[in-house]
C-alpha cells in the first residue's frame, strides 16, 4: 500500500464504503482501496510512514494494528483464480466478519493464511509473521476449518488429546476443553463418524481454543449448531474479542454474522468486494420502502429527485432518508405499508447487492 | 448452555513458543497409529496372529519343522503383510480420512511429521518383530517339549537382523507408497500390484528376454527382499543388488513424493 493511501481521512473513507455499495450497484465490481483507513503504515519503512501527528490521529480512528495481515494474496488453479489479489486486515480486540457466496474464495484464503495453501503470490502473516513459521503455531492462532476433517474412527477425546500432546499442553485441558464446549464426556468417548455436525463444530472449537490462542480464524464454525449453539458461540467469540483476541470468522449465515461482527469483508469471485466496520458498510444502506404501489413510489420518488431501485420482491430502495422518501410518498398521496432504513434489512441486501455479478443464481438486487 | 468461558480468561501476552520437539511428535504419530480402530486391531491382529501362527506349526508341523526357524518363518508371513499397510496408512490416513487438516495446521513443517511417522512406523516394526521373536521362542520351547524333539535355535545371530531389515524393507515400500499416492486405498491395492503381481510379471520377461535375466534382480526388491528373509544376503553382489532395488523403489519415489506432498494443498 502506497504512503498516498494513508492521507485518507476516515470520513473519506467512510464516503468510500458508501460509493462501495451503489457502485455494487451499477455493476462495479472492483474497489480499489479496501480497509485503508486500518492500515497504520506498518510495514512502512519509518520515512514512508505519516507524521506523527497524523500518526496518532488515526491510531484514535483505527484503534491499534492488525493482527492478521492479507496482503496482495492470489490463488491460482489451472485455468481459475480462486483468490485475487485480496488483501485485508483483522485487528486484536474485534471480530471480522468474512463474507461470500459459495466458492467465492473464503476457504481458499483461510488455507492459506495457515499454510494448508500455498498462495501464488502475495502473502498472509499473524502479528508480522506468517503461520508456518511459528515455532507452535496454534498455541498463538487457533484454526477450524473443516470439522468433518477428522478421522471417524478416532473418538473426540482421542482427538483432543492428539493435539494436546502436539503441542505439549497438560492433558488437564482436554477436559476442559470438553465442558468448554459442552460435550458430555460419554459424547467425548464416542467416535467422530456418529457425531453429528454440530458435534464436530463444538469438538472443532475446543481443539482452536485448546492452545488459548490471542487469534482465531474459524470457517463456518456455526454451521450445524442448534440456535442454543450459536448463541453461546457468539457469546464465546465476543468474549474472546472483548478480552483483547482476534476473531477472522466466515460464514454466509449473514444474520450470525451481522450480530457478531465488528468489522465486515466481503469477496466475490476471489475480489474483496467491500470492506469496513459493520456501521460503515450497513449505513450506507439507505432506506426501504413498500407500497402496494411499488412502481408509482418509485416514479414519485423520481420526480422528487431521489434515485431509487424496484427491486422484484415490489420493495424500493433508494439511499435518501427514510423520513424524505415517507413525506414524498405522503405528497404523492401514497399508501406505505413498511418504510425504514435498510440497516435493518441490513447484511442480506448488502450483501446480495455487492456480490449480484457473482451469484450463482443471478439474484437481482 | 451454561459452559464458563473461564479458560478463556487468561489470554496471556506474546508467549515465547518453543518449537515442538521431534521426540514429541514421534510419540503423537506412535498414538495415532493405533488409536483408531482399524489401528487398534491391526496390532491386535500381529498379537492374535502371532499366537495363531504358533500354536498352528506345534499341532500341524511335521516334528523336523518345529525350530525356532520354522516358527519365526510362520509368524513372519502374516507379519510381513501387516507391517507395510500399518505404514501406508500412517500416511494415507491423513489424506483419506482428511486428519491432516488439523495435523500439519499443529505442524506446518510436513517433512517434519512425515519424518516423525517414518520413525514412529520403524520403531512399530522392530518392536512387532521382537514380540514375534519372544513369541516364537515360547512356542519353540513349548513346541519341542510337547513334540519331544530338541530345541533347535537354527536363527544365526547374521541371520535375525536380515528377517528384520527384510520387514523393513516390505514397510518403506509401502511407506513409500503412500507418501506418493496419499489415498489408503489406492497405496494399499499398489503395495499388492508390486508385492504379488509385478515379481510373476518380472520373472516371466526373465524368462523370455533373456537380456532381462541378469537385470531382474536388480530392479525387483521383492527378489532382495526374499534374499535377507532366507538370511541369504552374503556377497557384495547381492547387497548392491538390495541397494539397487531401495534406490529404485525406496529413495527416488520418496524423495519425489516428499517435494510434491511439501506443495501439495490439503484439503
Amino acid at each position: 500500500m502506497k504512503s498516498a493511501h494513508h492521507e485518507v481521512s476516515r470520513s473519506d473513507a467512510l464516503s468510500t464504503a458508501r460509493l462501495l455499495v451503489t457502485a455494487a450497484h451499477v455493476g462495479v465490481r472492483q474497489v480499489p482501496a479496501i480497509g485503508r483507513e486500518y492500515d497504520l503504515g506498518a510495514g512502512l519503512p519509518a520515512a514512508q510512514r505519516p507524521a506523527r501527528g497524523l500518526m496518532r490521529a488515526r491510531r484514535d480512528a483505527a484503534r491499534v494494528e492488525p493482527m492478521i495481515t492479507v496482503e496482495s494474496l492470489t490463488r491460482r488453479y489451472a485455468g481459475f483464480t480462486a483468490v485475487d489479489n485480496v488483501s485485508f486486515t483483522a485487528q486484536p480486540g474485534r471480530v471480522t466478519g468474512f463474507l461470500g457466496p459459495n466458492g467465492a474464495g473464503k476457504s481458499t484464503t483461510m488455507r492459506v493464511m495457515v499454510g494448508l495453501t500455498a498462495p501464488t503470490s502475495g502473502s498472509a502473516t499473524i502479528d508480522g509473521v506468517r503461520f508456518a513459521d511459528l515455532p507452535n503455531p496454534c498455541l498463538e492462532v487457533g484454526v477450524l476449518l473443516d470439522a468433518s476433517a477428522q478421522h471417524a474412527g478416532r473418538t473426540g477425546r482421542e482427538i483432543l488429546t492428539i493435539a494436546c500432546d502436539t503441542m505439549g499442553l497438560p492433558r488437564t485441558r482436554v477436559d476442559e476443553m470438553i465442558e468448554l464446549v459442552s460435550l458430555t464426556p460419554t459424547e467425548a468417548k464416542r467416535r467422530v463418524r456418529n457425531y453429528s455436525l454440530g458435534m464436530r463444530q463444538r469438538l472443532g472449537i475446543a481443539t482452536a481454543l485448546l492452545g488459548d490462542p490471542r487469534v482465531l480464524i474459524l470457517d463456518e464454525p456455526a454451521n450445524g449448531l442448534d440456535p442454543a449453539g450459536i448463541r453461546w458461540m457468539r457469546d464465546l467469540l465476543t468474549a474472546f474479542a472483548s478480552q483483547g483476541g482476534t476473531v477472522l470468522l466466515s460464514s454466509h449465515l449473514l444474520h450470525e454474522i451481522e450480530v457478531i461482527a465488528d468489522d465486515l469483508v466481503v469477496i466475490g469471485n476471489g475480489k474483496i468486494v467491500a470492506a469496513g466496520t459493520k456501521e460503515e458498510l450497513l449505513a450506507a444502506a439507505g432506506t426501504l420502502a413498500r407500497s402496494p404501489s411499488p412502481r408509482d413510489l418509485a416514479h414519485a420518488l423520481e420526480q422528487a429527485g431521489i434515485t431509487s431501485t424496484l427491486a422484484s420482491d415490489g420493495s424500493v430502495r433508494t439511499e435518501a432518508a427514510p423520513a424524505h422518501v415517507g413525506a414524498v410518498a405522503l405528497n404523492a398521496g401514497l399508501a406505505l405499508t413498511e418504510l425504514r432504513s435498510a440497516e435493518s434489512a441490513g447484511l442480506e441486501e448488502m450483501f446480495l447487492s455487492l456480490t449480484t455479478d457473482t451469484q450463482r443464481e443471478g439474484v437481482a438486487a | 448452555m451454561t459452559a464458563t468461558i473461564d479458560p478463556l480468561a487468561t489470554t496471556p501476552a506474546r508467549r515465547t513458543a518453543q518449537p515442538i520437539p521431534i521426540t514429541r511428535l514421534v510419540k503423537v504419530e506412535l498414538r495415532k497409529m493405533f488409536n483408531t480402530r482399524s489401528g487398534f486391531w491391526m496390532l491386535v491382529s500381529i498379537g492374535v496372529l502371532s499366537v495363531i501362527a504358533t500354536g498352528a506349526v506345534i499341532i500341524f508341523a511335521p516334528d523336523s519343522a518345529v525350530t525356532y526357524l520354522g516358527f519365526a518363518s510362520a509368524i513372519g508371513f502374516p507379519m510381513s503383510v501387516i507391517l507395510p499397510l500399518i505404514a501406508i496408512l500412517a500416511v494415507t490416513s491423513e489424506w483419506s480420512q482428511r486428519s491432516g487438516l488439523t495435523t500439519f495446521t499443529l505442524v506446518p513443517d510436513r517433512g517434519r511429521v512425515i519424518g516423525a511417522k517414518a520413525i514412529a512406523a520403524l520403531l512399530v516394526g522392530v518392536g512387532s518383530m521382537a514380540i514375534a521373536a519372544a513369541v516364537g521362542a515360547i512356542g519353540n520351547v513349548a513346541g519341542s517339549a510337547i513334540a519331544s524333539v530338541d530345541t533347535v535355535w537354527d536363527i544365526s545371530s547374521s541371520m535375525a537382523p536380515q528377517l528384520v531389515l527384510g520387514n523393513l524393507v516390505g514397510m518403506s515400500v509401502g511407506f513409500t507408497l503412500g507418501v506418493v499416492l496419499r489415498n489408503s486405498a489406492a497405496a494399499i491395492v499398489a503395495y499388492f500390484v508390486v508385492s504379488l503381481v509385478m515379481p510373476g510379471i518380472l520373472v516371466l520377461l526373465a524368462q523370455v528376454r533373456p537380456w532381462f535375466e541378469d537385470l531382474q534382480p536388480w530392479i525387483d526388491w521383492n527378489t532382495a527382499q526374499e534374499a535377507l528373509f532366507l538370511g541369504a544376503t552374503d556377497t557384495a553382489r547381492e547387497w548392491a543388488m538390495l541397494a539397487s532395488t531401495t534406490m529404485i523403489w525406496i529413495v527416488i519415489p520418496l524423495v519425489v513424493g516428499l517435494l510434491f506432498l511439501r506443495r501439495s494443498e490439503v484439503k
